[in-house]
Order: C-alpha cells, then sequence, then structure tokens
C-alpha cells in the first residue's frame, strides 16, 4: 500500500550564515495527524530548520512542500496565515489583554463595525473547551499561570485554522499536570486533524505524545524513525554521536556515581516560613555534598532557595552558615559570605543581555576586582579568559554580547560568574534547563567536580535523573514544606515521586 | 544593512552635528567668530551639565524631571546667601564658599529624596521626581518671598561670566564633568553597576548589587549638577529669579539624552553623546535663528529631531 503523502516535506534545505553553515541539505518530514518529535543539540540545526519553515529566515536551497503545495513563507505572518503557526517558548501574547482578545488579536469578529464581544467570548470558551480548559475568558492573562497562557497560544494558533502547530520547548516552564494536560491537547489536535511538531529536549516528553521522531546534528538529518522503534538511550546516542554502549555504562547524565567526602555542616535551614509560599522549609547542606531539592511546581523550592540567599524576606526561620545564625537582608550580603545563587529563568533573573560576558561573568566579583572605585581591567580579562577556557564557553570573544550566546552558554557563563568568586556554597536552580544534552552534561560534571573540591552544593532540578544519579541526598518538599529526605541508595524515582505525591519517603516522614 | 544601521546609531549623531557645522560655516556669515562659538556653548553649557545627570538616571531606567526645579532652588539659596550680611557670610570668603557649596549640596540632598521615593517608596520615577518639578520651583518662590534677588559678587560669579583663557568658564566646566563621568562610566565599578541595574534590575540585585544605593546616587548625583547649573545660571545673569531659572530644563535635558544615543529603557549610557545631542539641538535653533525662521518654527525641527534621533535607536532594542 502506498504511503500517504506527507503534510509538510522540507527537503534538502541547506542555510548558510556568514562563517557558519547552519544547515547543511537536511529534511523533515512530518506526516498528516501525527505528532512529530525535532530532537538535537543546540546548533544541530533545528531552531534554524523551523525558522526557515516559519518564515523567519530564506532558505539558500532545497524544497518546501506543505500539503501537496510548494511554499516559501517570507514571513512568520505569511506562515501563520498559510496554516503554519508556532508557539513558542516564552508565550508571546499580552498579559494585560482577556483570554478572548488574545485568542482573536487582529481579526476580531465584527458587527456592524465594532467588536462583537459576546461572539468573541464565545468562541474563545468554545475553542478551549474543546481542549478541556475551563477559564474565564474575559479575564486579563496575567492572572493565569504559565500553563495556561500557553493553551491559550496554541488556540490562537488553532482558531488560525492551523494545519501544523510548532511547538518550541513547551513543557519546560510546566509541572506534571499542566503537562499532562497539554498532552490531552495535542492528543485532541491529532484527533482533529492538526499535526504537531514538537521541538524538546524533554525525553520523557517526547516518549509520552510523539509518534515519530527526527534527530538532528552538526546540521544535518541523522536520522528519522517511529518512536516506538528507539530506545532513549539509543536517542540520546544518536543525538551526541556517541557510541551506544558508552552511554549504557555511564548513564544518561554526567553525574559519578561515587559518594562525596562530606565534611562540615555548611549551611543549615530551619523551619523558613514566609507567607503561603514558604511553610516550614528545612535543607542543610555540608561541604562537599550535592543535596537535591525536589518538588512540583509551586512547592516552595525556588522560594526556599532564594529565601536562604537573602533575595526574599522571612518571616519567621533560621539559616545557619557553618554554625553560626545569619541574617541575610540582600543577596549582596549572601555574596559576601561566599554562597552564589544561579536563578532559574536566565533571562529575566540572570543575564544582563546589553553587557558582554566579561562583564556578565565577572559581574559578582567587581568589588574584589576594583581598587579605588576603578576596575582592574587586566585582571579582569585574566579572570574571563580562565574561565572560558575551564567550562569550554563557545563565544566569539569576551567581548561578545551575552544574549548573542546559546542557552547552555549563557548558563555557563552565569556559573562561572559564581565560581570565579570562589564560593563555599553553591544554589543551583534548574541549572540544566533548556539546555542541550552535549550542555547539559558538561555542567552535570562541572557540578560534580566542584563538590569533590569542597563545595557545598544544594541543587533544585525537577529532572529525577540528575536527583537520583547526581545527589548525595534529595530533600523533597510539597506545599512549602519540606516533607522527606532521601538519601542516595534509596533515591530512585520511584521513591521522590511517591514523596512528592504522597510527602513521605520509604522511611517515614521528616521531624 | 544591518551593518549600517549599527554605524548610524553609534556615529549618526557625530555626523549629524559634523553636518550641522559644516553647513553653517558655508552659508552663515559671522559664523566663526569666537562671539558666536562663546553664546552657542555658553547656552549649550548648562544644559549638558544637567544631561550627564540625567543621563546616569536614564542608564538606570529612571527620569528626573525634577532639575530645573533644584536648579531655582539652588539658585535661590545661593542668592540669600550672596545678599545676606549675616555671619558667618559676612566674610566675603565665606559668602563666596558657601554660596558655591550650600547650594549644590542642597540640591543634592533633594536628589537624595528623589531617591528614596523611589528605591523605599518603590514609586515610579516619574511620579516620583514629579513631586519636586512641582513644589520644588515653590520651596524657592517661598525662600526669596518670589522676590528677584539681584547682586554683585565677581569671585562668585566666575562661574558664569569668568573666562580662563578666553573660554567661558562653564564650557570648561562641562567639558571637565563630561570627561571625568564618561571615563567614570567606562572604568569605575559604579559606571558598570549603573549600567547592570539599568540592563537587568533583578540579575544585577542576584549579583549581589546593592541596587537601591545605585539608584539612589544617580538621583543624588543628577540633584548635585543640577544645583552648580543653578549658580551658573544665575551668575550669568547677576540675579536669581526662582520664576525662571531652570525653566523647561529636564525636557531640554532629555531631549540631549535622547538625541544623544543613550536608549530611554537603561542599560547604555553615553555621556559624550549628550554633549553631541544638546550641541546639535542648539546649533539647529541657532541656523534656522540666523537664517530668519521664527523661534516657534524651530521648536518644531527640534522635536522631530528628537522623533527621529529616538526612532534610529528603537532599532537597537528589536
Amino acid at each position: 500500500m502506498p504511503e500517504p503523502a506527507p503534510l509538510l516535506a522540507m527537503e534538502r534545505i541547506s542555510k548558510s550564515f556568514p562563517g557558519v553553515v547552519a544547515l547543511r541539505e537536511a529534511s523533515l518530514r512530518v506526516g498528516r495527524d501525527e505528532v512529530h518529535a525535532l530532537v538535537g543539540q543546540n546548533g544541530a540545526g533545528k531552531s534554524t530548520l523551523i525558522k526557515v519553515l516559519t518564515g523567519v529566515y530564506r532558505r539558500d536551497a532545497g524544497d518546501i512542500v506543505l500539503d501537496g503545495g510548494s511554499v516559501d513563507f517570507r514571513s512568520p505572518q505569511e506562515a501563520q496565515a498559510n496554516g503554519v503557526s508556532t508557539i513558542y517558548q516564552e508565550v508571546n501574547l499580552i498579559p494585560f489583554r482577556s483570554v478572548s482578545e488574545n485568542i482573536f488579536m487582529g481579526r476580531e469578529p465584527r458587527r456592524f463595525g465594532l467588536i462583537d464581544w459576546r461572539r468573541m467570548n464565545r468562541e474563545s470558551g468554545a475553542i478551549l473547551h474543546r481542549f478541556g480548559i475551563d477559564v474565564d475568558v474575559t479575564k486579563p492573562l496575567l492572572n493565569l499561570n504559565v500553563a495556561i497562557q500557553q493553551m491559550v497560544a496554541i488556540a490562537r494558533a488553532v482558531s488560525f485554522d492551523a494545519r501544523l502547530v510548532v511547538m518550541d520547548e513547551p513543557t519546560s516552564s510546566l509541572d506534571e499536570r499542566e503537562v499532562a494536560t497539554l498532552f490531552d491537547v495535542i492528543r485532541q489536535l491529532k484527533r482533529d486533524g492538526v499535526s504537531v511538531l514538537f521541538v524538546s529536549h524533554r525525553l520523557d516528553d517526547l516518549f509520552a505524545v510523539c509518534d515519530r521522531v527526527t534527530i538532528m546534528r552538526d546540521g544535518e538529518t541523522v536520522e528519522e524513525r517511529a518512536i516506538a522503534d528507539i530506545t532513549k538511550l539509543e536517542l540520546v546516542a544518536r543525538m551526541l554521536g556517541r557510541d551506544l554502549n558508552e552511554v549504557r555504562r555511564s548513564g544518561s547524565t554526567s553525574f559519578a556515581a561515587s559518594a562525596h567526602h562530606a565534611a562540615g555542616q555548611l549551611l543549615e535551614a530551619t523551619d523558613l516560613r514566609r507567607g503561603h509560599a514558604l511553610q516550614g522549609a528545612d535543607v542543610s547542606v555540608r561541604a562537599g555534598e550535592i543535596v537535591g531539592l525536589a518538588g512540583l511546581l509551586g512547592s516552595g523550592r525556588t522560594e526556599t532557595a532564594r529565601a536562604i540567599f537573602g533575595a526574599d524576606p522571612l518571616d519567621a526561620g533560621e539559616v545557619r552558615i557553618d554554625g553560626t545564625a545569619v541574617r541575610f537582608d540582600s543577596p549582596g550580603d549572601a555574596v559576601r559570605a561566599r554562597i552564589g545563587f544561579s536563578p532559574e529563568d536566565r533571562k529575566t533573573d540572570g543575564i544582563v543581555p546589553w553587557m558582554s560576558v566579561r562583564e556578565n561573568l565577572t559581574l559578582a566579583l567587581l568589588p574584589r576586582l576594583t581598587r579605588l572605585g576603578v576596575v582592574d581591567a587586566a585582571r579582569q580579562r585574566e579572570i574571563v579568559d580562565r574561565f572560558i577556557k575551564r567550562l569550554g564557553i563557545k563565544t566569539a570573544g569576551p567581548d561578545q554580547p551575552i544574549r548573542e550566546l546559546s542557552g547552555g552558554n549563557q548558563q555557563k557563563v552565569l556559573l562561572a560568574r559564581w565560581l570565579c568568586t570562589d564560593p563555599r556554597l553553591l544554589i543551583l536552580d534548574e541549572p540544566t534547563r533548556g539546555i542541550d544534552v552535549g550542555a547539559k552534561g558538561e555542567i552535570q560534571a562541572l557540578i560534580n567536580e566542584l563538590a569533590d573540591d569542597g563545595l557545598g552544593v544544594l541543587m533544585i532540578s525537577s529532572e529525577l535523573d540528575e536527583l537520583t544519579e547526581g545527589c548525595d541526598r534529595v530533600v523533597v518538599m510539597r506545599d512549602g514544606r519540606s516533607v522527606a529526605e532521601i538519601e542516595h541508595n534509596e533515591a530512585t524515582q520511584g521513591s521522590i515521586m511517591a514523596a512528592m505525591a504522597h510527602g513521605e519517603s520509604q522511611e517515614g516522614t521528616m521531624a | 544593512m544591518a551593518a549600517a544601521r549599527d554605524a548610524i546609531r553609534t556615529y549618526g549623531a557625530f555626523v549629524a552635528l559634523v553636518l550641522l557645522v559644516l553647513y553653517n560655516l558655508v552659508f552663515t556669515p559671522n559664523f566663526v567668530s569666537a562671539q558666536t562659538i562663546n553664546v552657542n556653548l555658553t547656552q549649550v553649557a548648562t544644559i549638558v551639565i544637567v544631561g550627564v545627570g540625567m543621563t546616569l538616571v536614564i542608564a538606570t531606567g529612571g527620569i528626573d524631571l525634577s532639575v530645573g526645579s533644584l536648579m531655582a532652588i539652588s539658585g535661590a539659596l545661593a542668592g540669600i546667601i550672596l545678599l545676606s550680611s549675616q555671619p558667618p557670610f559676612d566674610n566675603p570668603a565665606a559668602k563666596v564658599a558657601a554660596a558655591f557649596v550650600l547650594p549644590v549640596l542642597a540640591a543634592g540632598a533633594f536628589g537624595v529624596f528623589n531617591g528614596f521615593q523611589v528605591t523605599r517608596l518603590r514609586i515610579q520615577p516619574v511620579i516620583a521626581t514629579l513631586v519636586l518639578f512641582i513644589a520644588g520651583r515653590g520651596i524657592a518662590q517661598v525662600m526669596t518671598n518670589g522676590n528677584l534677588q539681584a547682586f554683585r559678587n565677581e569671585s562668585f560669579q566666575y562661574i558664569g561670566l569668568g573666562r580662563p583663557f578666553g573660554i567661558p568658564f562653564q564650557v570648561i566646566l562641562m567639558l571637565a564633568i563630561v570627561a571625568i563621568v564618561a571615563w567614570a562610566m567606562r572604568a569605575t565599578i559604579f559606571g558598570r553597576y549603573v549600567l547592570a541595574v539599568g540592563g537587568n534590575e533583578r540579575a544585577a540585585r542576584l549579583a549581589g548589587l546593592p541596587v537601591n544605593r545605585v539608584k539612589v546616587a544617580v538621583y543624588a548625583i543628577s540633584g548635585l549638577l543640577s544645583g552648580v547649573a543653578g549658580l551658573i545660571v544665575i551668575s550669568l545673569n547677576s540675579s536669581s529669579d526662582a520664576n525662571q531659572v531652570g525653566l523647561n530644563m529636564e525636557l531640554d535635558a532629555i531631549a540631549a539624552v535622547a538625541v544623544g544615543g543613550t536608549p530611554l529603557t537603561g542599560g547604555h549610557a553615553t555621556v559624550v553623546g549628550t554633549l553631541i545631542g544638546a550641541c546639535i539641538m542648539q546649533l539647529t535653533r541657532y541656523t534656522l535663528l540666523a537664517h530668519g525662521i521664527p523661534d516657534a518654527l524651530a521648536l518644531v525641527v527640534k522635536a522631530g529631531i528628537i522623533v527621529a534621533a529616538v526612532n534610529v535607536q528603537r532599532q537597537r532594542s528589536s
């Protein structure tokens, strides 16, 4: 039986920029009623391929055939008008306007020249209802959480009669429940005859909802297969170009199995309380230890980290560093106590986008690089060069604006920001989020190395692999409270998830 | 194409200024006289001095609408001191010293108040500085009972009327301030902190920067520089009129900053740009006047320049 023609066929697409070849005869085929995964490291070319498809870039060579007709989109608007919509990681909607306004922005239904609010609200409600989402469509978007905002973005795409919805890292800001809702929406789209192109680093998600996968590496399409015919390990191996057996041996993260020699009690946070967000969080870290902080979204992990670091005030609770009670009124105090904090959201809390790599890297170190108010530029340069080398940061030069770097390299710069201050305690909030597999491994290996050198690390992570493989202990939080503490040898995906769900570890609750 | 845009952004203001000068060299009679140059530079000096402070404030993402009123307060206080015959101001040396120092410090203190409103009370800079924009001039008027204060004090008036080497003193002062602040922005930790706070305040705070202190400092500096500008103005006029000193200065200063290339969103600052921006505005006005175009129309042209300049900058953020 002949195979039905694919909905989308991108063949032999090439694209170069000055100095770099981004796509080398890459291809992508998405079938009808199909959820198709697109994977690859940063630099593999997947975002370039997407941008060529949606009209952000013009291809140098190759063909794009959509639904039997040859297409050449010159702008994302043209792509959208022809049925190809994109949902981005950072939702491109207007927070102050209502849900229905956002869905119909630019094409509001009219009646006698005026906006037909009733029809608009009714139709918005209908679209969302079909996805199983019930919200008040007249409420402004910013009151709703990120997950719902994403659904609204999808609803908008669908209302444009999309035939293909491209989702770029859709699950990175969602918790388990919201991810499940998103998957239901995707399955509904499939039933409605809309194909989905799912671009993500989250392997669990891909395997849960996708039918086929295209793997890219170094600007080329390496493989295209049915998800059912490939294992996670194999997928990772093909993405990295590594030998499958080697990946099998060393696990899927780059954390070493060795136990760390934990020394003195570095951090002791007891009964931290702050409004509704923290209702009795406890966590401790010894020098040379990696302690994982696990929990669902909203469980209070980031709030705990920020409170320890002095970024938010505490209503009650005690923080002891090296046995002495401390009170940090601002992050500056914590930095002076040789604590570092790498935030979850690089873009809003981490990088100063217009400043260079050099400036961002040394931002926390400046007071120590300054004499009589003047920055020692030579010493600054030397430190920056050293850390660029040590962390393998890929940049055109230390004076390149940091916003031009890829996510993984930006994250490395932010880590370097703290490493160059020679901290005793490092608090990392989702250090490998939104980063390709290669850079992820490098960062994990680096964290391991730091702990071996005696640094204490408190790591917030949503990736169970990182928690089970990399941490000496895992503290699980739920609803603003620490509910379990699991030692490394007992930390499995199951035990951690059980604690997150029910609030108890195998051995019983924390006091 | 992008490279061309970048070039326009970086050098556009400077090129525009050069073109203006060239045009005047060719088409305007008497342009190259010492008098013309001095008159133009004198008018520009106070705007630039205030503009430097404004550049710093805007670089942190804020704005200072109170500068004109602070100039009036500074002028009023200086006038009172100069006209006072009470001790310790009966000693001429003490009088002049106090007339320089106290008004500037007072303006600086008001600047700290602005900073306090923005950081502790978390009031938006527009609103916070609007308070003194409205009330400041009133304070100056109360201080002087609404009267014009005429005085004569050569040592004091040197700041406005002095001519070392034939160049007006305030021009030298202006150039010195621009040079020092431009250097400080590049080379000192304070300068880098100002840009970091404007570039991403949350990130700066999480990196341990004393964000509130930096913000209060820039408003204080803006106040101090406004104080200095106020002294220059009253020296030029040999009188202090609380109704007139610094009138509309905030708009001229903001225009100079915008035309000079400092984005109003913060995170980037060019003090030299502010100098060029002020010169462009001044020279445009002069060129139009010298060719008989009514001042009212000149103001429209000024507005057009501001729109064009901000538009060129806008490409930078997209």
